[in-house]
């Protein structure tokens, strides 16, 4: 639930700058910046992503480490499925046994 | 075997845990409580139990958001999303939650619309996408997701968006900590402070703790030399018989928290006089609401909500393991008819859970002990 995801900032939106495309091992997504807005990140800074929002600013040096104890958790393939999930993009893979997921893939085609 | 190759620095986890041992020595006991289900679920990965001494017990808190959050919540969320015009919007924490009538995951089997959503702000453009139909966010969380639910909502007034609505079950952490040291059974002798709770929130929220009731605090990073370091901290506090707040989790958590992110909540939330948990009941000032600038926002005051309150079955010991009077296998119910698979308490829903961490790990145990003796 209190998932931290290290990411690092590609780009900020030219037309809303609480906006910011995040890098997340290869995974790129659009996150917001809004509650930064003391300090806000730059390209390529990391940060510490929760539920689509960065939370805070962190070293190139703690977003590996904080990678590498999401996988010592097991939990890598959960934060990755969120990340993927940012922007309504993938459908949820849940291991829904017999539900019908289909339905919650939403065609979102610009991340703008 | 896997779980040592995982370990960083495995020779500094070895003296730390060195350092822990001679600390505690063997004249007295020690009952340290980690706040935070994160840190739960992280000791039973990690097997840190078989690396302590025997005279340190770990007790595992109530930060769990999913395992505290009351059965009629859930079935009041669920209710006003029977409206055919409604979608039900959550994290895919919440989705196998049992209500009283199933799951989301089960209500969308039968009809409902019930989408997984990873952000509040995808909740949003869900709205904006389906402008013909209303979404209500069911939201959950501690005040590490609660100003990413403030700023949508935020978002959502700036923009217009009224097809839009959150069902809020925010909750803080501090009074739950009171909670637990206002309890005439609390055993307890310093806390492992909560991670990410505290990057939000800081540290100073915490030092009645130190002062008023004489407990050290230490708000801990997830790693396990983390982990390690946090005892040492609070072992090195109640030798000295001292008691404060210390940061071990700097790298990420600042003493004064994130001022933007507490602004946030400021704009959008009040208190609710008093929040129902489940395993603890209810406490004073314990949850968040909607204020009356974001009535409109609110699906509590949009909707009739039924206010469903479910009793937990008396023989689900769930208070007793969140103070750490019961270990979570003491419990009448553990294993048997409460299990991950089908939870009757609050902390086997979630695997952040202390019952459902440790029913999933417990299997292991004896192989990562013996497997830990040899660096530790």
């Amino acid at each position: 639930m209190c998932l931290a995801i290290p990411g690092k900032i590609v780009e900020i939106s030219g037309d809303n700058a609480e906006l910011a495309l995040v890098d997340v091992v290869g995974v790129r997504r659009k996150i917001d910046l809004g509650l930064l807005q003391d300090d806000r990140p730059v390209p390529g800074d990391w940060v510490l992503i929760h539920v689509g929002f960065a939370m805070s600013k962190i070293s190139e040096c703690d977003a590996l480490d904080q990678m590498n104890t999401l996988r010592a958790l097991g939990e890598i393939d959960g934060a990755m499925q969120e990340v993927q999930g940012y922007g309504l993009e993938d459908e949820d893979d849940i291991e829904a046994d017999d539900v019908e997921t289909a339905q919650l893939k939403i065609s979102d085609a610009d991340l703008n | 075997m896997r779980f040592v190759d995982e370990f960083r620095e495995p020779e500094l986890i070895s003296k730390t845990a060195e350092e822990i041992r001679r600390l505690a020595g063997s004249d007295r006991h020690y009952r340290l409580m980690e706040v935070c289900g994160g840190h739960t679920h992280a000791i039973y990965r990690f097997g840190l139990k078989d690396i302590l001494p025997e005279n340190i017990e770990l007790i595992h808190g109530p930060g769990c958001p999913v395992c505290v959050l009351p059965m009629g919540r859930i079935d009041d969320g669920l209710s006003i999303a029977q409206n055919p015009d409604v979608i039900f919007a959550a994290f895919g924490d919440m989705m196998r939650v049992p209500g009283t009538q199933g799951s989301p995951l089960e209500h969308k089997a039968r009809g409902m619309d019930v989408r997984i959503v990873y952000s509040p702000s995808d909740a949003l453009k869900l709205a904006r996408l389906n402008p013909e139909k209303h979404v209500m966010f069911f939201a959950i969380g501690f005040e590490t997701t609660a100003p990413s639910t403030a700023l949508t909502l935020m978002r959502a007034k700036a923009e217009g968006i009224h097809n839009f609505s959150v069902f809020c079950n925010h909750v803080t952490i501090i009074p739950a900590i009171r909670a637990i040291l206002d309890s005439p059974d609390m055993r307890l002798d310093a806390f492992i402070g909560p991670g990410h709770v505290s990057t939000v929130i800081g540290c100073r929220p915490y030092e009645w703790i130190a002062q008023d009731q004489d407990k050290p605090i230490v708000v801990s990073g997830f790693e396990p030399l983390d982990m390690l370091q946090s005892i040492v901290m609070l072992l090195r506090q109640l030798k000295g018989r001292e008691a404060k707040v210390e940061n071990q989790y700097k790298r990420v958590v600042p003493w004064e928290g994130n001022r933007a992110a507490l602004r946030a909540m400021a704009e959008v939330f009040q208190l609710r006089p008093y929040f129902e948990w489940r395993g603890l009941g209810f406490i004073s000032q314990s949850a968040l609401r909607l204020n009356d600038k974001y009535a409109a926002w609110d699906a509590e005051q949009r909707f009739e909500v039924p206010g469903i309150r479910v009793t937990d079955p008396k023989a689900a010991q769930c208070g007793e393991v969140l103070k750490g009077v019961l270990k979570p296998h003491q419990c009448k119910l553990f294993g048997r008819e409460c299990t991950p698979e089908h939870p009757v308490g609050a902390l086997m829903v979630s695997s952040e859970g202390s019952c459902a961490a440790y029913h999933n790990y417990e299997h292991r145990k004896a192989a990562m002990a013996t497997s830990l003796t040899s660096i530790a």
